[in-house]
């Protein structure tokens, strides 16, 4: 209802380019931090702040204009040709899949801003922090696969300075190994795209980058299609990531200053997962439900491998790097097991894991700047020291466990109940990951936080007002999407399907896994008739 | 002997030419591996001139005004480091000169 | 007056956000009180609802509320909503009634606790998670109710977490019930896959046309998720642990509340357990009543006060159990109506006689309580009669009911099932005489010192006496010295005679450490329940004995003898709900009827029926006499029941724990080496090959003009010659 007054009022039928804005006011606003001397920094932080609160409000406001019946690209901004000869085009769009994670980047970077302060040059933190919102925004709106491929390197350059300079011990072998490897996966991707671009070109004699339009016209042989997918997959397989590509990922978490943490796990780590389903389910139906086998057997991998590795770290922010292993795997197999429930639940998933692992680092990032520690061997007895600090890790720590009635819950129940129905056995072991997901976190809160405090345990400081307050709107969201989750499954739905119609065009002998038995109502309808029969046959036999 | 034939140009050429290359491979000292750098150029433009005689076409002379160009340009600048190079150590020899390594 | 079902979890809900803000401010006792009156209205709602439900016709008390659809994603949709018919109504009253008695105690209980507040925040979030378990209208508000009832368990066990015991007891139980709920989320999800739907009404609709496989495959996984939260072998371990946590939470989650949640969500489903194959519900069957026998086994030899009584339960689960696998689940129900009252009645009385013993636990040290706690006492002797299975009190009918049901299944399993649930009764006639014996009658030992005591009391006084020796001897050394020292006669003389004393002295203090030596080698250390006949002396005795001397035994105050007094009133007349002599007694089953529709009917002449009873009576009565003759008496040999494998639970806990500590934990640490070494090392190498080769290709890189010099030329003779033999070609 707010949804259709704001639109109405703004004229969201394409006058105003909400998206291009949601990409440019960032843009501009690192810009505008580098122009500003380095002498006044107070005013760069201010200005950080202010540039990613009115992003975030234009993604809110995106949220809530957002139709959702309309299963198609909303707020579509272009197609506007940019170089003709080429076919690249200005196309910004956002369906049910896009939307939360467009909103889930804008609510995150003001916090992961106001959360973390940098101990040096705060000029180019800010600066590097901002362009990558930007970056990060391009990604998750373009529809133009030449600009998906220039955004999703793009983004690598300010997390790699943002590691590298502000980081901890190891951190310039982290930020180096995240840049390399990340970019190696991708490599291969820019061949796919011009692939694609060209085959198409052949088959229907039009050159263009529009994804859309590609994806429509899935002009390239199943061979060549499943070929080129591959050189997809492996960039979003090392972004994901996914097993065996992932051993990037603990380094760069644990080297990473707090608010890189943040934005690595909460926005970073979804460029892939999203990739996967825009290109590998959109683009690629029949390569994608070639290829499921594989992917859910290394998300399953990933899961309980993950949180293998998670139990027996001794950095406390290493085994929350670990722990993300974990849940991208559920993320994973939530995508290739293409059911609409799975889907739905990935989906849901990608911003539930960006919440709660978001506030993890962010809780551990204040234990360091404390403790100045992240061993787990020198942590202890902080409940008793700091009990509201250790509340609010024990409600985050849950929700990442997936305890009923938070958020993580209702992600990790969807993607396992579709996966189920697709292939019962990965299913089944893939929920074993609960159990190990209660392990690693239990153990690791026992031993930092019960017990009694010794030396300077004993002395850590509660959670300040600020720091509540930052962790606060993450808070809500966490308890609030456990119980009432509806309104965003909503909106996740219409796209959600749309895509499993779309590869059960593309794929001639693939039908969306269904539930066996007949509805309820049907056979209530069915059993009375039986019972009418039988009856009835009673009656003659005795008559 | 025969008719002044381009022939006998470019059998001068390639001749100065390998004095030119062996001399530039052999010799240590910079001043003369330069010479032999030079005696290279001009054997080049020997040959050119050598060919447009024979072939009738002016755009080999014209070429070796623009080999002279460069090699003027060349000596300008390398001479120039050369000769202070040489000025700072006395007796340097090529081989001496291998700062700019890998 | 259905709708009041909504104020049911509503209460302690609201109970709960308040105390969270405002706990810590209202403190002792308001918080508490405040709690209580919640769940005090939650318990008056749900006599609402009932009466609600009474008033609608039978076959129309099944009533559906959804509050609001909670998860739609594809062809999946679930509400919260309650199921309001008999078998929930009568859950909830139980489950409200029991929760606002425990909440009362709790307020005596936990008095001079610095997390009091806190206390009760989670106790009321408990039973909002219990009621949304029990009214829940299908598997995913059951579920979130079981996660929810896991979660407080953890954070009620490990409330005094600065006790690391505590903390890991805590973590141990919510880990095992994961185990649990693995099986129960794969259940859910197989219901999904075959029926498209979660709801009750919808798995009751449709069982009939389950395949067999399938009905079998959500039955045993549910089982797994019951034998979790149930403290069924072989996920009971976490079950003793958690006596780490305050009493009244042993009384309220682990006895009368939470670990029935198995029981409910197996009898909720009683419609696929009906479709399931037999050889499963067999095994259900056999899984209780062994663990039934397993656990009375293990209770016999623990000291533990609490122990005894979580093994106990964890056997009277068993029971429970039995019956829902051969299908008797109006018997299972009233089992666990009557067990909620007798064991939630013993735990609370254990809490009392702790808080009346300064917080030892060790039934060693007890011994004719009797006087100076005669309420705490009175109640604990209903209750134990309860459990032991002597009539007229409850326990005896609804375990009877239970036995009888496991004969009817008929055939050498039925009569076996049967068998080994009598000897369960009377093991657990046995220790719970045992534990009544040690505890109320007897002499009262609390004063007596203990062997290690005993010894070091002995060792003082031989140290003592050896000393006064030293001493002697000293003075014998000097008295010699005087006597050469001496000049004259008389002083020659007086230093003889005191040379003489002093060597008298001497022998005397050597022969007093000889007694004293002689008696620590032959007296005999006092046994328990033995007149102290030690003799040692007061002065040598450690501090610890004195203090416990000093100690008075005190009865509690009444805001924990009420409850107790309440409780017991129960354990006596609740065998009412379900008498066997007609069918007009029936009530229970009457009640529970249109929820059950595959109870198990019996088929047992009633000549049958009260031979078996007799015998159940007569299996009761021997586990006390041979519990009187041994601990009262004193005629037989205490050793000979107490073993020590049976005080070490069978080595089960251990092997599990050496295990997740040796194996397990190797295995892990080898697949992190694996993910640091081999997979991480791989990239590694990769960049370090990137590297290597780099270092050899800049070889070429010498610096040497003339090097550079020989390879262009060298290049351009082959691009020549190339060149020109393209060009001859």
């Amino acid at each position: 209802m707010i949804g259709t007054v704001l639109a109405a009022e703004s004229g969201a039928d394409g006058s105003f380019p909400a998206l291009t804005a949601l990409i440019v006011i960032p843009a501009v606003g690192a810009l505008l931090l580098a122009l500003v001397p380095s002498s006044r920094a107070e005013v760069h932080r201010q200005l950080a702040v202010l540039t990613t609160f009115i992003t975030g409000a234009a993604s809110v406001w995106v949220l809530l204009v957002f139709d959702k019946d309309d299963a198609g690209f909303q707020l579509r901004d272009g197609p506007t040709t940019w170089v003709e000869s080429l076919g690249i085009s200005w196309d910004l769009g956002v369906d049910g899949i896009s939307l939360f994670l467009v909103v889930l980047t804008g609510f995150l970077f003001p916090l992961a801003i106001l959360g973390a302060q940098p101990d040096k040059d705060p000029k180019s933190y800010y600066v590097w922090l901002v362009a990558l919102e930007a970056g990060v925004m391009g990604v998750f709106l373009t529809l133009d696969l030449f600009f998906f491929f220039v955004f999703f390197e793009i983004v690598l350059v300010p997390m790699y300075f943002l590691i590298g300079k502000w980081g901890h011990g190891n951190r310039v072998y982290a930020a180096t190994k995240f840049f390399l490897y990340t970019m190696f996966g991708s490599a291969l991707m820019l061949v796919g795209i011009l692939a694609i671009v060209f085959l198409n070109q052949d088959a229907t004699g039009v050159l263009t980058f529009n994804i859309i339009e590609l994806a429509e016209s899935q002009a390239w042989s199943v061979n060549a299609g499943r070929w080129i997918f591959l050189t997809f997959a492996l960039a979003f397989s090392v972004k994901v990531p996914l097993f065996p590509v992932h051993t990037w990922l603990p380094d760069a978490h644990t080297e990473a200053p707090t608010a890189g943490s943040v934005i690595l796990a909460g926005v970073m780590l979804k460029l892939g997962t999203y990739g996967f389903l825009r290109f590998g389910l959109y683009m690629f139906p029949e390569a994608t439900v070639w290829f499921a086998p594989v992917m859910l057997v290394l998300g399953t991998i990933g899961i309980i491998y993950g949180a293998i590795a998670a139990t027996m770290q001794k950095d406390l922010k290493r085994l929350v790097a670990y722990s993300s292993v974990a849940h991208l795997g559920f993320i994973v197999i939530g995508t290739f097991a293409i059911t609409s429930e799975s889907l739905t639940g990935s989906v849901m998933q990608m911003v539930n894991h960006g919440l709660s692992t978001g506030a993890l680092f962010f809780l551990v990032g204040w234990i360091y700047e404390r403790r100045h520690t992240r061993e787990i061997a020198a942590l202890g007895g902080l409940q008793k020291a700091a009990p509201i600090f250790a509340g609010v890790f024990t409600l985050v720590m849950l929700s990442s466990i997936g305890l009923p009635g938070l958020n993580g819950f209702v992600g990790e129940f969807l993607i396992l109940l579709g996966t189920f129905v697709a292939n019962p056995w990965i299913a089944s072991v893939a929920t074993s990951g609960v159990i190990l997901a209660a392990l690693y976190l239990l153990w690791a809160y026992q031993r930092v936080f019960h017990g009694a405090p010794e030396g300077e345990n004993a002395e850590m400081e509660e959670l300040r007002i600020s720091e509540g307050l930052v962790l606060l709107p993450m808070l809500v969201l966490i308890v609030f999407l456990g119980v009432y989750p509806k309104p965003m499954l909503e909106r996740i739905e219409p796209a959600v399907e749309q895509l499993v119609d779309h590869v059960e065009t593309f794929v001639p002998d693939w039908d969306e896994p269904v539930p066996t038995l007949v509805v309820p109502s049907d056979a209530h309808d069915e059993a009375e008739a039986e019972h009418d029969d039988e009856a009835e046959h009673d009656d003659e036999g005795e008559g | 002997m025969g008719e002044l034939s381009a022939t006998w140009y470019l059998l001068l050429s390639a001749a100065v030419f390998s004095i030119g290359a062996v001399g530039l491979l052999v010799r240590r000292n910079p001043l003369i591996m330069f010479m032999c750098v030079e005696l290279m150029l001009n054997a080049v433009n020997l040959a050119f001139v050598g060919m447009a005689f024979g072939l009738n076409d002016i755009g080999g002379q014209v070429a070796v005004f623009f080999v002279m160009v460069v090699a003027a340009a060349e000596v300008v600048v390398g001479l120039a480091i050369v000769v202070a190079i040489m000025r700072r150590r006395e007796g340097t020899t090529a081989d001496d000169l291998s700062v700019l390594r890998g | 007056m259905t709708d009041l079902v909504y104020f049911v979890p509503l209460l302690p809900l609201l109970g709960f956000a308040t105390l969270l803000v405002v706990g810590s401010r209202l403190g002792e006792p308001a918080a508490g009180w405040l709690a209580t009156l919640a769940i005090g209205g939650s318990f008056l709602a749900a006599v609402g609802t009932w009466i609600g439900l009474v008033n609608r016709d039978e076959d129309d008390r099944v009533v559906e509320k959804i509050v609001f659809e909670w998860v739609p994603a594809g062809r999946f949709s679930v509400d919260v909503g309650f199921l309001v018919d008999p078998l929930s109504v009568a859950m909830i009253l139980f489950v409200t009634g029991l929760g606002t008695l425990i909440h009362l105690y709790s307020i005596g209980y936990m008095h001079g606790d610095e997390n009091y507040a806190k206390y009760f925040v989670y106790l009321n979030l408990f039973a909002f998670s219990m009621l949304m378990l029990v009214l829940g209208n299908n598997l995913l508000i059951t579920f979130l109710g079981w996660e929810g009832v896991g979660l407080c368990s953890y954070f009620l066990i490990s409330f005094w977490f600065t006790d690391e015991k505590n903390a890991s007891a805590g973590k141990k139980a919510f880990v095992t019930n994961r185990v649990g709920d693995w099986g129960f989320m794969v259940a859910m999800f197989l219901t999904f896959a075959t029926i498209g739907s979660i709801s009750y009404v919808d798995i009751a609709g449709t069982a009939g046309q389950l395949s067999t496989k399938v009905a079998t495959g959500i039955a045993l996984l549910l089982f797994i998720g019951a034998m979790g939260k149930s403290a069924q072998f072989p996920l009971y371990l976490w079950l003793p642990d958690a006596m780490a946590g305050p009493t009244p939470v042993s009384a309220l989650i682990h006895a009368a509340t939470m670990v029935t949640a198995g029981v409910y969500l197996l009898t909720r489903v009683n419609a696929v357990l009906y479709e399931a194959s037999g050889w499963a519900t067999n095994l259900i069957a056999w899984v209780g009543v062994g663990t039934a026998l397993f656990a009375a086994t293990i209770a016999v030899a623990q000291n533990d006060i609490k122990k005894v009584l979580a093994y106990s339960t964890v056997s009277q689960l068993g029971y429970m159990i039995l019956a829902v696998g051969v299908g008797a689940y109006v018997a299972a129900i009233f089992h666990m109506i009557t067990h909620a009252f007798f064991k939630a009645l013993l735990f609370l009385g254990s809490g009392s006689v702790i808080h009346g013993m300064d917080n030892d636990q060790d039934m060693r040290r007890y011994g004719g309580l009797k006087a100076f706690m005669p309420i705490t006492a009175a109640t604990f002797i209903v209750a134990w009669l309860a459990i032991a299975g002597v009539p007229p009190f409850a326990g005896f009918w609804s375990k009877d009911e239970i036995l009888l049901s496991a004969w009817d299944t008929g055939g050498l399993n039925g009569r076996l099932l049967w068998l080994v649930g009598l000897i369960t009764a009377l093991l657990t006639a046995f220790y719970m005489s045992r534990q009544v014996f040690m505890t109320f009658f007897g002499r009262y030992r609390y004063a007596d010192p203990d062997e290690d005591e005993v010894t070091a009391a002995w060792s003082g006084l031989v140290g003592a006496s050896t000393e006064s020796l030293e001493l002697a001897t000293t003075t014998v050394a000097a008295a010699t010295a005087e006597v050469e020292a001496a000049d004259s006669p008389e002083e020659k003389a007086a230093a003889s005679v005191n040379l003489d004393n002093a060597i008298a002295a001497e022998s005397e203090a050597r022969s007093r450490v000889e007694t004293a030596r002689e008696a620590q080698r032959t007296r005999p250390i006092p046994e328990s329940g033995e007149p102290n006949d030690a003799g040692v002396a007061v002065d040598f005795l450690p501090e610890t004995v004195l203090a416990r001397a000093e100690h008075h035994p005190h009865e509690s105050p009444w805001q924990m003898t009420m409850p107790l007094v309440v409780l017991a009133g129960f354990s006596v007349v609740a065998g009412l709900l379900n008498l066997p002599f007609t069918k007009g007694l029936h009530f229970l089953e009457q009640w529970l009827e249109p929820a059950l529709a595959h109870e198990h009917v019996i088929t047992t002449g009633a000549a049958t029926k009260w031979l078996l009873a007799l015998i159940a009576i007569a299996a009761g009565a021997v586990g006390i006499a041979v519990a009187f003759r041994t601990y009262i008496q004193r005629r037989l040999d205490a050793d000979k029941f107490e073993r020590p494998v049976l005080a070490q639970a069978w080595y089960y806990d251990r092997t599990v724990s050496d295990f997740m500590g040796g194996p397990g934990r190797r295995l892990f640490d080898a697949i992190t080496w694996f993910d640091a070494n081999v997979i991480d090392g791989a990239v590694n190498a990769a960049g370090s090959a990137a590297s290597r080769g780099g270092n050899f290709v800049r070889r070429a890189q010498s610096g040497f003009v003339r090097s550079y010099a020989l390879g262009m030329s060298l290049g351009s003779v082959a691009l020549l010659v190339w060149f020109v033999l393209r060009i001859s070609s």
